[in-house]
């Protein structure tokens, strides 16, 4: 049994044709509203909202915190990563419906109430981890997570771990780096 | 190479201005905008690539809570023609029932909230008499011929891919010593920004503003305008930053004129964020490019004869041609034969991408100069120095300024160039090779505005609509104003993104830098000049405290020579312009299961002035992994049955991720003033780190395994079927 083997045989295809996304799918279900309470940034929320609506959509458009981004919408590019109970979520995947009862922290919510930033924060301005700053709320709020759940013991394991996070700009070895720093309590 | 400059503002690497308000989520971009009463639009495109709409019925979508609107063609205005070179497509959708390619705007929903726009457009059902579609390889390839097409405000792109010929390629083929004649093909790649295209529109009596994702957002006005029969004074467009761009946003797509017509037309405001799936066919790509290249050579490796035929593909209504022939300045080369063609297929119109022009035209010419070098046993290093052009090669001008040599010098230093092992190496289950290739990108200029302002207490105040894409640029203008007036980057504060704002060029090409920091700088030196007249101090602060002027404001107008609106190459200036550099790159692969990871690169650039260390750098990382991502995962692909882009979703496309990327990228500058290029001495910077690259790449897998792929991306299937072919 050789290496090239074993991959064919698990079925995974080393050049995987593209997929796609259906057009015309079936009309969503009509709007049917639930009840949730949540903390958002440490505020709390009494909501009564429609059940198909997103974290992401309802931050973003009845919070009104934009810091949280929408870039595909399907969970494969880390733009609208947040906090939800400590643990990193792509908000686009999240209905609002799923948390009641949760804590929910986004960008906005991360600097100390003085406006101080989080070591990440300054960490990604120290080690210029961003260009265009659209993937950076996502970055960092990703890296946070990354960092309380321990896995930034080397920049091959930060590497692995910061993957769902997509920059097109690429700044990928300086946010390595940030991430490494704000870990290492070098900020 | 120059001394880092410290305690000086130019160069130094300061950090970002505008990076606090990146990582707390306060920047803005254009679909953070909500005007209160806006309605969200998404859109129903057409699902054919080509033919005729007969019917849309929206009755069952009209009937979802919450939409207000439905719009077809039907209840569009008749546009104004647009202007070519700032509208993208001069065809406007929604203009009667024609079908120009798949996934252009049939229909417009109009809702309160964005679920209910999204549910809705689901619905909507568009019937249609197709055409059969024209897949790539289907179509009749066009030559481009020497005509030149000026625009209204004398725009000219004429020179773009027309036929160039000097001395007798095929007489200088026939008698060279060596000769490398070759295809190479890379596929349609988009961009994939991460913020999708978005337009919020709003207005208010005849005044229209509009937050807008866009490169170019001077161009925006005039496009809208002559769409909707405006004045274009009366439409503000506020674009401060940008969620990437690469060329994607570089020129008005029609989205931006349907937000604004769908806002006049229901009398609300109006915000159309794009979603992903619809990113693909509502802006541009880099078209798939096919490239026949011809070297001819002398035992000694000095070039004799250059020919290159480039075809790519075109939508069935336009003509976009990627201008890979632009490299033909590279080398010193007495015949030289190139031409392009275009062949339309059924798609939406292909459009400039990091790295237009030279990107693309360096893929074949770098490879075929590494295959070369290779036949002739002769270092890939001391061939292009052999063939270095010392005056540009198609007209005889000499160079503003040129440290190529330099640039292979320090880049072979910091990768070791000359001590790696030959013909790879194995580790563990690893093949490693070494590549390398030159760099090279002509400058693109445009004309630059801005006012400084210097207050009384010593802040200063500089004003210039420019987006901020992430190149860095507004902390360049910081640095630029305080070097020039002798004061702190932190008095500096930096006004820019709102059209309201002296006007200046775009954000593409690299030309932001050129534009904008000139202008600051004359601005400056405006105010000096003023201040002169009040008094002979040097420190500007002191000047102005001898006057009574609560504050002086300077203007800066960067003008090129003889005034034109745009120049390439240095235009009229006396001197050819461009950028030069060198790069190297370490990749592994594992011939078993066809893996390959980038191990290291090294990058040396010359492009002139490097205005800010930190930025400079992050701009060639960038560009780096953007050509990691053409070599070894990018491509867009047509369904062979119905033309339409098979994963329109971020899911299916591979573009880099941090894992792909190694932390050993080396990036160093020639840090050498351009006086001929910018007022400051800087040259362009966001585009030349993607060029060569991939030939770089594609030569460390013929050292690691002796396979010469010169069709990209090099993919694990191909490397399998490759060393299959070859019975290993």
């Amino acid at each position: 049994m050789t290496r090239s083997q074993i991959l064919n045989d698990g079925g995974v295809a080393p050049d995987d044709p593209a997929g796609d996304t259906p057009t015309n799918q079936e009309p969503l279900a009509p709007a049917l509203a639930v009840n949730v309470r949540l903390h958002v940034n440490g505020a709390q929320h009494a909501v009564h909202v429609s059940a198909r609506v997103t974290l992401l959509d309802w931050l973003r458009d009845d919070l009104r915190l934009t810091g949280t981004k929408k870039g595909c919408n399907e969970g494969a590019c880390g733009a609208c990563t947040v906090l939800v109970n400590g643990r990193r979520m792509n908000s686009c995947l999240m209905l609002v419906a799923q948390c009641d009862g949760s804590e929910v922290t986004t960008i906005e919510g991360l600097a100390g109430p003085d406006g101080h930033l989080h070591p990440v924060q300054q960490a990604f301005i120290d080690c210029d981890a961003f260009q265009c700053g659209y993937c950076t709320p996502g970055q960092v709020l990703s890296a946070v997570a990354c960092i309380q759940e321990g896995h930034t013991r080397s920049p091959e394991e930060v590497r692995e771990w910061m993957s769902g996070n997509l920059c097109r700009c690429s700044a990928y070895p300086q946010i390595t780096s940030a991430v490494l720093a704000a870990a290492e309590g070098k900020v | 190479m120059t001394a880092p400059t410290e305690g000086r503002a130019i160069g130094a690497p300061r950090p970002r201005i505008e990076g606090p308000l990146k990582v707390t989520g306060a920047a803005r971009y254009s679909a953070d905008n909500a005007p209160p009463d806006a309605l969200h639009a998404t859109l129903v495109g057409a699902p054919v690539c080509q033919g005729r709409i007969v019917d849309v019925d929206a009755s069952a979508a009209l009937a979802v809570e919450g939409v207000v609107r439905i719009l077809t063609w039907h209840d569009l205005p008749t546009f104004g023609p647009v202007p070519p070179w700032q509208a993208a497509v001069l065809n406007l959708p929604m203009q009667s029932d024609r079908i120009q390619h798949e996934g252009e705007p049939v229909a417009i929903v109009l809702a309160t909230d964005i679920q209910a726009a999204e549910q809705a457009r689901t619905m909507v059902t568009v019937r249609c008499a197709p055409t059969p579609p024209v897949l790539p390889g289907q179509g009749r390839r066009n030559l481009i011929t020497a005509s030149e097409e000026v625009d209204e405000s004398g725009l000219v792109e004429g020179e773009r891919g027309a036929p160039f010929r000097i001395g007798d390629v095929d007489a200088a083929l026939a008698s060279s010593a060596v000769r490398v004649s070759e295809t190479w093909i890379q596929p349609s790649r988009h961009h994939n920004f991460i913020e999708t295209s978005g337009t919020v529109a709003r207005w208010d009596g005849d005044l229209l503003t509009v937050w807008d994702s866009a490169q170019a957002s001077f161009i925006v006005p005039n496009v809208i305008a002559a769409a909707l029969q405006l004045d274009p004074g009366n439409i503000r467009v506020i674009a401060p930053h940008v969620g990437g761009g690469f060329g994607g946003k570089g020129w008005v797509w029609p989205h931006q004129i349907l937000a604004a017509a769908a806002a006049r037309i229901v009398d609300r405001p109006v915000k159309l964020h794009l979603g992903r799936a619809d990113q693909y066919t509502s802006t541009g790509f880099q078209p798939l490019l096919d490239q026949f290249l011809e070297l001819g050579a002398t035992e000694d490796g000095r070039l004799t004869a250059l020919r290159h035929q480039v075809s790519n593909i075109t939508s069935m209504t336009e003509v976009y041609v990627e201008a890979a022939t632009e490299v033909k300045d590279l080398y010193a080369c007495p015949a030289i034969d190139v031409s392009q063609s275009v062949e339309p297929v059924t798609v939406n119109l292909p459009t400039p991408m990091r790295t237009t022009n030279e990107g693309c035209g360096l893929w074949p010419l770098e490879s075929a100069m590494n295959e070369l070098a290779h036949r002739l046993g002769v270092d890939p290093i001391e061939i292009r120095l052999r063939n270095h052009a010392d005056r540009e090669p198609t007209t005889g001008r000499a160079w503003s300024t040129k440290h190529l040599r330099e640039a292979y010098e320090e880049g072979a230093r910091l990768f070791g160039w000359y001590s790696r092992p030959r013909g790879g190496r194995s580790e563990g289950n690893w093949r490693i090779g070494t590549g390398m290739a030159s760099s090279t990108m002509g400058q693109i200029r445009f004309p630059g505005n801005a006012t400084v302002v210097l207050q009384r207490d010593g802040d200063v105040v500089v004003r210039v609509d420019i987006q901020d894409i992430g190149t860095g640029l507004q902390t360049l203008l910081a640095q630029v104003a305080a070097e020039e007036l002798g004061t702190s980057v932190e008095a500096v504060r930096v006004e820019w993104g709102d059209s309201d704002l002296p006007s200046t060029g775009p954000m593409y090409a690299g030309s932001g830098t050129v534009a904008n920091t000139s202008a600051v700088a004359l601005a400056c030196r405006d105010i000096r000049k003023q201040l002169g007249e009040h008094s002979d101090t040097d420190d500007v602060l002191d000047a102005l405290r001898q006057t009574d002027l609560p504050q002086i404001t300077g203007d800066g107008r960067y003008e090129l020579p003889n005034r034109v609106p745009m120049d390439m190459y240095g235009g009229d200036s006396g001197y050819a312009i461009r950028s030069f550099g060198a790069v190297f790159a370490e990749v592994a692969v594992d011939p078993e299961l066809g893996i390959m990871r980038m191990r290291r690169m090294v990058g040396v650039y010359d492009c002139g002035r490097v205005m800010n260390a930190r930025t400079a750098r992050s701009q060639m990382i960038g560009s780096l992994v953007w050509a990691w991502g053409k070599s070894a995962l990018e491509r867009s692909e047509l369904d062979p049955t119905t033309a339409r882009w098979m994963s329109k979703n971020l899911s299916s496309v591979h573009i880099p991720v941090n894992a792909d990327i190694s932390d050993l990228i080396t990036i160093a500058f020639i840090d050498e003033p351009d006086p001929y290029a910018s007022v400051t001495g800087a040259r362009a910077m966001g585009e030349i780190g993607a060029t060569g690259a991939d030939a770089a790449i594609a030569e460390a897998v013929f050292d690691a395994i002796g396979v010469r792929f010169r069709e990209l991306p090099i993919t694990p299937k191909r490397i399998l079927d490759a060393l299959a072919e070859m019975g290993r």
